[in-house]
């Protein structure tokens, strides 16, 4: 144990960034992930790479383009109003099938806001956000641990399918500080960037656009993204389930109302409710599959949610009608307690008779 | 037998999609002669704007990265930082540098990017059909414009590249015109000095070129060449506004 150490949030994101080679971080400040362009601002010194505060989000993320396009693993991150502001350099990037990670550190909306954890980014996550038929995929950590291990593998993720990707957190799981190792990188085998532009020296040149005129063209790129997404689909979802052998309900949550889903489950079974929870850790590709296979046996699902009802709907399509599913949200930078949740809980496995 | 004139190397052989009597073909050439005298076509990253030159990189045959609309600069800073060791370059319209673009083309001149900004000036939005740019002179009819701009209600031209010279960050920065042979000349020069000060790691520089757009001003190629010199240059006045390397 003795290689753990106490990390916070915004820190182990970014030195797991660090280790997996990224080299490159554009950002402009914004509450509450500031502790992460301020680390890398620290780091990216000593480690020999680039930071560099943009004069905006629009500016950092076409910054990030450059250096992606350069060949070097880059990154970027916000929180909701300046997640909004990058979405065009975004779809630029899945068009040109660039590699970067982007960071959404949630905070409450619309508009301003309120700085308080929040999850009403999903819906903008996980349907592409900016204009365009594209997908990226969205990874929902919900531990320290894992917000590390995820960061290095977006970037593995982000090479292999040459597409950005993105971490959704909110402001709690940027916050809260807990034992982390800080794992080397693992070198797996990836792809060659054959497409990056580094002068044409003894190869002809290259470029990389996103503009195609030709309808049948664009079509066929349009296609080409949708049969990558759809091996994403099959290769990349991933989720967590905790006390669903014997479930009889089961909870829905991911990141941070994962954390507080899974003190109400813990405190459910105390009262003899069998309760569990399904995580899922990818938010796009959605675990779709998990919650079909356990919809067989499964009859009781409650979301829980951060917002005002948003993952909900992946869940619904998912289910297919196959099993019944509520709902429960506290928007606006509300965290409710397990108490809560577990009373929640109480209400829904008694108006719906779920016998134990 | 000797040739003395010739397509610059580092362009195609595509002939170009501009429209008769326009400045970008000019530019363009200018550009790749530069580009071939100093021998860095396999060390340059180009990167064309959203507008006219949107298929620049069709025609020259260098690396080229497409920019979203006005951020040319922030991608080129992006290049540059990833690759201190390479030549880059922005090719961009008035409205996509001075209207869309202005906060990424102020910072990047003020941070003293080490890139190069080719700029043309041809005060209108020409890809989109001859709207309003933020270089449209006061009176000029346009699309979006259609009783002549009114300081009342559009405001004044702008002329960012004056603004950008009262910068520290920037190196070398000059403003010129295609109105005569002469003055194209001096346009590349100009062009070429840009790039030289780039690669001698001086800071930002930038060439704003005045620029003819026949179509949209909807005058003979001639007449806009007239246009160009009669009224252009009286709202641009030409001339290098800044150059560290003049300094003792
Ligand atoms: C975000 C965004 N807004 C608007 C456009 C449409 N658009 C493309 S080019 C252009 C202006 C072109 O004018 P200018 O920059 O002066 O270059 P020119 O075509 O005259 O060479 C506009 C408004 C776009 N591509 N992207």
């Amino acid at each position: 144990m003795k290689d753990k150490v106490l990390m916070k949030g915004t820190d182990a994101l970014a030195e797991a960034a660090i280790q997996a080679g990224c080299r490159c971080y554009f950002g402009y400040p914004i509450t509450p992930q500031n502790e992460l362009p301020e680390y890398m601002a620290r780091r990216m010194a000593e480690v020999g790479g680039v930071f560099l505060q943009g004069e905006s989000e629009i500016a950092s993320i076409n910054m990030v383009l450059g250096a992606a396009a350069s060949g070097v693993r880059a990154m970027t991150s916000s929180s909701s109003p300046g997640i909004s502001l990058k979405q065009e350099g975004i779809s630029f990037l899945a068009a040109m099938e660039l590699p970067a990670l982007i960071v959404n550190i949630m905070r409450g909306g619309p508009g301003l806001g309120k700085i308080a954890p929040n999850q009403g980014d999903y819906y903008q996550a996980t349907r592409g956000g900016g204009h365009g038929d594209y997908r990226t995929p969205v990874f929902a950590p919900a531990s320290i641990q894992e917000l590390y291990d995820i960061t290095m593998y977006a970037f593995d993720v982000a090479d292999i399918y040459r597409t950005p990707v993105m971490i959704l957190g909110d402001g709690m799981m940027g916050q809260i500080v807990e034992p982390t190792i800080c794992r080397k990188r693992q070198k797996i085998d990836l792809p060659p960037k054959d497409y990056i532009l580094d002068g044409a020296r003894k190869r002809p040149s290259r470029i990389i656009r996103s503009l195609i005129l030709d309808t049948l063209e664009m079509e066929e790129h349009n296609w080409k993204l949708k049969r990558k997404y759809d091996l994403m689909r099959g290769k990349l979802p991933q989720h967590e389930e905790f006390m669903m052998a014997d479930a009889k309900l089961i909870i829905v949550a991911y990141g941070t109302a994962a954390r507080i889903a899974k003190g109400a489950v813990k405190r459910a079974r105390r009262e003899g409710l069998a309760v569990g929870l399904l995580r899922p850790i990818t938010l796009w590709p959605f675990p779709t599959q998990a919650i079909q296979e356990i919809a067989k046996k499964v009859k009781h699902f409650l979301v829980f949610e951060m917002s005002t009802g948003q993952m909900i709907d992946d869940v619904l399509l998912a289910l297919g009608g196959k099993a019944e599913c509520e709902f429960y949200g506290r928007p606006g930078g509300v965290v409710p307690t397990p108490m809560e949740i577990t009373r929640i809980v109480g209400r829904y496995w008694v108006q719906k008779e779920i016998l134990g | 037998m000797k040739k003395v004139f010739t397509k610059p190397k580092c362009l195609k052989d595509i002939p170009f999609h501009y429209c008769p009597g326009c400045g970008h073909s000019i530019i363009h050439r200018l550009v790749a002669e530069v580009i071939d005298e100093l021998k860095i076509s396999d060390c340059v990253i180009g990167i064309p704007p959203a507008g006219c030159a949107v298929l620049a990189y069709n025609y020259f045959d260098i690396d080229m990265c497409e920019a979203p609309h006005g951020r040319g600069c922030a991608v080129a800073t992006g290049f540059k930082r990833a690759q201190p060791d390479k030549i880059i370059f922005t090719y961009q319209g008035d409205g996509d540098m001075a209207a869309i673009g202005t906060a990424e083309t102020l910072h990047a001149a003020n941070r003293g990017e080490r890139i190069t900004a080719v700029f043309v000036n041809n005060a209108v939005y020409g890809m989109t059909g001859g709207q309003m740019a933020p270089t449209t002179m006061i009176e000029q009819k346009t699309t979006t414009s259609p009783f002549g701009r009114r300081s009342e209600v559009e405001g004044y031209p702008l002329l960012i590249t004056d603004l950008i010279a009262t910068l520290k960050g920037p190196a070398y920065v000059a403003r010129h015109s295609l109105a005569t042979p002469a003055k194209i000349l001096a346009t590349k020069k100009s062009i070429k000095k840009a790039f030289e000060v780039q690669i001698k790691g001086l800071g930002f520089s930038l060439v704003e070129v005045l620029s003819p757009c026949p179509t949209n001003w909807k005058l003979s190629a001639v007449d806009a060449y007239k246009f160009l010199e009669s009224k252009m240059e009286k709202e641009f006045p030409i001339g290098v506004l800044k150059d560290v390397t003049k300094r003792k």
